[in-house]
């Protein structure tokens, strides 16, 4: 087999599992999106704001210590324990949910039947809010994030693809680690939207809002829970992308590559946040891989929108969005 | 309400109070946005030394020095507000610590008299004296960093690159750029083959990148990477099993944040520095005790003798000791702006200034002039070791090679001077 | 009272056409343009023009450039930022090919430039809509910054990518470069903000401007009762895509001097302009400008009061910056959803009532 084959179907591998990676942030914009109309800007902030508490609570950090001292005139940083990671998730994910409910609370229960560019004005507020608050509650120098999720090379897929093809496949153990993760969660999601009487309620306020409302659902409920799922779906691409690169501020960058994802995929559509990341996964990884070195590289940014742009020429409500009705 | 106005009043009085310090550092600091865990170190660095100064010494010549700090995000737009808010006190100099901004205020800090000091970053042809009358990058710049570095993989190899493939992994921007005009000339006279992978901005996805470099193999790698784009990459090239002691990068892809989040992966990783790393210098025990310990640090003292709070220390030093120099050519202890510049061209550091300042052997000797702003383009390679959690150097300074890069250098501030009409001085 | 339609009597139909036909808003604009033009100049130093006045004048034609395109027109364009690198690069190469033609036909160039450019990118608004619409923007956002940053071509083949404004001037007076007087630099962004929002005003209340309503309010009823949606959306990105090249042009020529295209035109600009639309309010030029006041002034009055008054450290101030700014838009929206345009219009009503509120 050509060297230039096999080196393909290892990239092609490689961009399935970052599409999985950008489909996770993706996810909460979807879940955010179909039941309340909320084009939620403020996702990747929300990743970052998780992944921060996350490491704050495990190393018993002192929230809002820089600014204590200055007022103060202190000097406290630590309360000197740690906690251990799946009790911090939990905590962490306490947080989110509280986070939930003061969104709701506080902005959304006032912004009810408003448009939707205004609904996203409010989560651009809330994005520069929550960057500002994560920054002043936990400094914003650089973290290391480890819950104990292995990383590296995957050596018994590198030991058996070179005993076939005389090359080992390069993959992440992080990246197979955050499929089974998103494959679980994605059913989860699926199931509890399905068969729980949550999840019921929460589709049928997707559907319509005010019939939803008239046979007895608790539109507050349903959107402080969709806040929570939304701030745990952040939370677990926050671990992800964090445990990869420390958690820092650029963490919150990574909303710029879910936003192809779900052009591709639909707004509303949790299987389309799938099967778009996966697309563009590959599409940015192959492009880069087959075209990037003749023209300069650093294509995948680009080539991500171009290819969503040119499968929307065809699709214009994107591969699973609802199909747009118009009447005069 | 009215409380509150008159505290607000009060504030106002109180700040506007105390007099004005004579000798004024402004430090365009970035402790916030994407690159904010590189940024705060060295501003850190940068505000303690001067404090230093002022708490044992009494500032410079018996001149309190002020440190007025300004955000900029690392973002050239509030660079200029930072840049105007702050020239009209008196600022002897800037350290723009971006290169974006450095570009930018280039010609306004020119036409100002106010000199510019970039070490290690900016823009590299302003080592060309002749033409950048108010911008010194002394003592070393990216061209010498990489001259430094393919030197140091000469010796590796033991004394030939030929046949041998460097590969450039780079930030996708000015910065990111600079190296690859020095690379494709040392490459034609090495004969090592050279390829450039640019990496975006942020850098946070670089598996592309990585893979390539898995198929391709080459030999080395030099980095210049700034930003969470240096964590990922160390940690990519310790997942695919690249050889980490074949992997340097710049001295902005050096410091202990960069390698921390990689643990043991990271053990062997090399990078180009311009000054000594640890803390075991006598000066970090002063501002221990003189700065620290009367809690008047601008951190929280935990980040002494990290690679870049000994950067902003340096940059501070090499502030003051020209400070100094003006004091001494003027014979007065209130300086201007203009009298500073013409110390930074007569500048001299030798072994005895940084002993005296309890920093021995911190950095390389070198001397600048008025065709040469840029110092000799010393730089020493440093080692990580993950089981001891720091770095060491590796080697001694060395200097780069000024047959390539001079013409380059040459070529580059002509063109500059062509554009603006900026006729040679020094003459 | 203060402010009534009615009793301003016309005899004329050029009285009936004119810009501003009440007089209050007349008046009020003559006011605005004789302090503008008359006042600042000469008290303004270099901190004030820098610091405030040209982001916010430059902004401001970006804004309206915007605003024309998302807030009349109802396409949603995230590519603002790639457009005012066209127009910077396209003024870059203007000025250095051709130095003794007067810059102000370079911007004006520079501004058609990127409206041929924004057309290009606008084709596939006949085929994608609403929210969709933002990736093919997106595309040329990231293309374009791409582009500029890979072909040496652009950047004159300097070393590290980075683009200098060579000094130019306007009737003897230098307007770029570092040796530029701060009352030229601010009068020659004037003038063009002037220029920009005069042909905007009367564009958005012509035929044009009508057309790109009734495609915003309804594209198919719209197409119903006469309106070709090709040339009205390809109009709406021209016009939106010249003042964006514009303000592109003065941004890196005038305002920063040096620029380099990843950081200086970014996605961050694009949004930043978005949000200067939506906070100042969607189809209205007064809210362009409001918006682009907003946000430009707030963070740096937050800083001064902040960081230079009371003295507190840097970052603290930075992040309050961050979140008051970010509470601040969500409280405009809790009290009043769209945008500071609307309070304007809350407060005519009320100028046009009082004494008596009822």
């Amino acid at each position: 087999m050509p060297e230039q084959f096999i080196w393909g179907i290892e990239v092609f591998l490689n961009g399935l599992m970052a599409g999985v990676l950008y489909a996770l942030v993706a996810l909460g914009f979807v879940l955010i999106y179909k039941a309340s109309g909320i084009f939620n800007y403020a996702q990747g902030v929300m990743a970052l704001f998780a992944a921060m508490t996350l490491v704050g609570i495990m190393n018993g950090q002192v929230p809002f210590a820089h600014l204590i001292n200055a007022i103060f005139g202190t000097n406290v940083h630590h309360f000197g324990w740690h906690v251990p990671a799946f009790v911090a998730i939990l905590l962490t994910a306490c947080v989110m949910v509280g986070f939930a409910w003061i969104v709701q609370r506080f902005i959304f229960r006032h912004l009810v039947g408003q448009e939707p560019i205004i609904l996203f004005m409010a989560t651009i507020g809330l994005a520069y809010f929550l960057e500002g608050v994560s920054d002043l509650m936990w400094n914003s120098e650089i973290k290391k994030l480890d819950v104990g999720l292995p990383q590296g090379i995957n050596f018994a897929i590198d030991d058996y693809t070179y005993g076939i093809f005389g090359y080992g496949f390069f993959i992440d153990n992080l990246d197979i680690v955050a499929t089974i993760i998103a494959a679980i969660l994605v059913l989860a999601l699926t199931i509890f939207s399905q068969y729980s009487k949550q999840g019921r309620a929460m589709r049928a306020v997707a559907d319509d809002h005010q019939a939803a409302l008239s046979v007895g659902v608790s539109l507050n409920f349903v959107w402080i829970m969709v806040w929570s799922v939304a701030g745990f779906v952040a939370l677990v691409a926050g671990i992800m992308w964090g445990t990869k690169s420390g958690v820092q501020f650029s963490l919150s960058l990574i909303a710029l590559k879910a936003l192809p994802v779900l052009m591709l995929g639909g707004f509303t559509s949790i299987p389309g946040a799938i099967v778009g990341g996966l697309i563009i996964g590959v599409g940015e990884k192959l492009f880069e891989f087959a075209v990037g070195p003749m023209i300069g590289g650093a294509t995948e940014n680009w080539f991500a929108y171009v290819l969503a742009l040119i499968f929307l020429v065809f699709r214009p409500q994107g591969l699973f969005g609802e199909k747009i009705i118009e009447r005069v | 309400m009215k409380t509150k106005l008159t505290a607000l009043a009060l504030g106002v009085t109180m700040a506007a109070g105390p007099a004005m310090a004579d000798l004024v550092f402004p430090s365009l600091s970035y402790r916030t946005g994407p690159f904010a865990a590189g940024g705060i170190p060295y501003a850190d660095g940068y505000a303690d030394y001067f404090t230093l100064l002022n708490q044992r010494d009494g500032g410079i010549g018996g001149e309190l020095v002020s440190v007025p700090e300004c955000e900029t995000a690392y973002n050239t737009e509030k660079g200029v507000e930072c840049y105007e808010s702050t020239k009209d006190a008196g600022a002897l100099m800037y350290n723009p610590l971006s290169t974006g901004i450095t570009y930018q205020l280039i010609p306004k800090a020119t036409a100002d008299g106010i000199p510019l000091h970039t070490a290690g970053y900016g823009r590299t042809s302003a080592k060309n004296g002749k033409i950048f009358s108010h911008v010194f990058n002394y003592p070393v710049n990216y061209w010498d960093g990489a001259s430094v570095g393919v030197n140091h993989f000469k010796d590796v190899a033991g004394g030939s690159l030929e046949g041998k493939k460097i590969t450039l992994m780079y930030f996708n921007g000015s910065y990111g750029k600079e190296p690859i005009p020095t690379l494709e000339a040392l490459s034609a006279a090495e004969g090592f083959e050279f390829n450039a992978i640019p990496i975006d901005y942020p850098g946070q996805e670089q598996k592309s990148q990585w893979l390539q470099v898995r198929r391709e193999k080459p030999d080395y790698i030099l980095f210049w990477g700034w930003g969470v784009m240096n964590q990922v990459a160390v940690q990519e090239a310790s997942n695919i099993r690249f050889p980490m002691e074949n992997f340097m990068g710049i001295w902005w892809s050096g410091a202990e944040i960069d390698v921390l989040p990689a643990g043991d992966g990271a053990h062997g990783y090399k990078s180009i520095q311009f000054h000594n790393v640890g803390s075991d210098y006598p000066v970090f025990d002063d501002i221990r005790k003189h700065v620290v310990d009367t809690g008047m640090a601008a951190g929280d003292g935990s980040n002494i003798g990290t690679v870049l709070y000994n950067r902003g220390v340096y940059a501070a030093f090499l502030a003051s000791e020209a400070a100094k120099d003006a004091q001494a050519a003027t014979g007065s202890s209130a300086i201007t702006s203009s009298d500073m510049r013409d110390a930074m061209e007569a500048f001299e550091m030798t072994e005895a200034k940084m002993t005296a300042a309890g920093l021995p052997d911190f950095g390389p000797e070198f001397s600048v002039s008025c065709e040469n702003h840029g110092g000799d383009g010393s730089a020493a390679i440093a080692q990580w070791d993950a089981t001891a959690m720091e770095w060491n150097l590796i080697t001694d300074f060395s200097n780069s090679d000024a047959s390539i890069i001079g013409p380059l250098i040459e070529a580059d501030s002509s063109a500059y001077a062509a554009e603006n009409n900026i006729a040679e001085r020094c003459n | 009272m203060f402010y009534r339609e009615s009793g301003d009597f016309k005899t004329t139909y050029i009285d009936d056409d004119q810009t501003f036909p009440i007089k209050f808003d007349r008046y009020r604009y003559y006011a605005v343009m004789f302090v503008a033009f008359a006042i600042i100049p000469f008290m303004v130093n270099d901190y004030w023009v820098n610091a405030i006045f040209l982001p916010f004048l430059i902004y401001s034609i970006a804004a309206i450039g915007l605003n024309i395109l998302v807030g009349y027109c109802g396409q949603v364009s995230l590519g603002t930022g790639g457009f005012m690198a066209v127009g910077a690069y396209a003024v870059y190469k203007l000025m250095t090919a051709f130095p003794d033609v007067s810059i102000v036909f370079h911007i004006f160039a520079a501004g058609a430039i990127t409206a041929a450019v924004g057309v290009l990118f606008g084709l596939p608004s006949l085929r994608i809509k609403g929210f969709y619409l933002a990736v093919a923007t997106l595309a040329a956002q990231f293309f374009l910054v791409w582009l500029f940053n890979r072909v040496p071509w652009f950047y004159n083949y300097s070393a590290s990518g980075q683009i200098n404004a060579p000094e130019r001037t306007v009737f003897g007076e230098a307007v770029t470069g570092p040796n530029v007087n701060a009352w030229a630099v601010y009068l020659i962004c004037l003038v063009f903000v002037t220029i920009t929002a005069l042909i905007a005003r009367n564009l958005t209340r012509g035929t044009l401007g009508r057309k790109w309503m009734a495609i915003r309010d309804m594209d198919i009823a719209a197409e119903i009762i006469g309106v070709n949606p090709l040339t009205a959306k390809m109009s709406a990105f021209a016009v939106s895509s010249f003042f964006i090249g514009i303000s592109g042009a003065l941004f890196f020529a005038v305002y920063l001097g040096a620029a380099e295209t990843g950081e200086a035109f970014g996605i961050t600009k694009s949004f930043l302009i978005l949000f200067m639309i939506i906070i100042g309010g969607l189809g209205s030029i007064f809210g362009s400008f409001a918006g682009a006041a907003f946000l430009v002034l707030l963070p740096v009055f937050l800083k001064v009061v902040g960081a230079d008054w009371l003295g507190v450290p840097t970052d603290i101030v930075a992040h309050f910056q961050l979140v008051i700014v970010g509470a601040l838009i969500i409280l405009f929206l809790v009290l009043e959803p769209h945008g500071l345009a609307q309070l304007w219009r809350v407060a005519k009503e009320k100028l046009r009532l009082w004494p008596f509120p009822h």
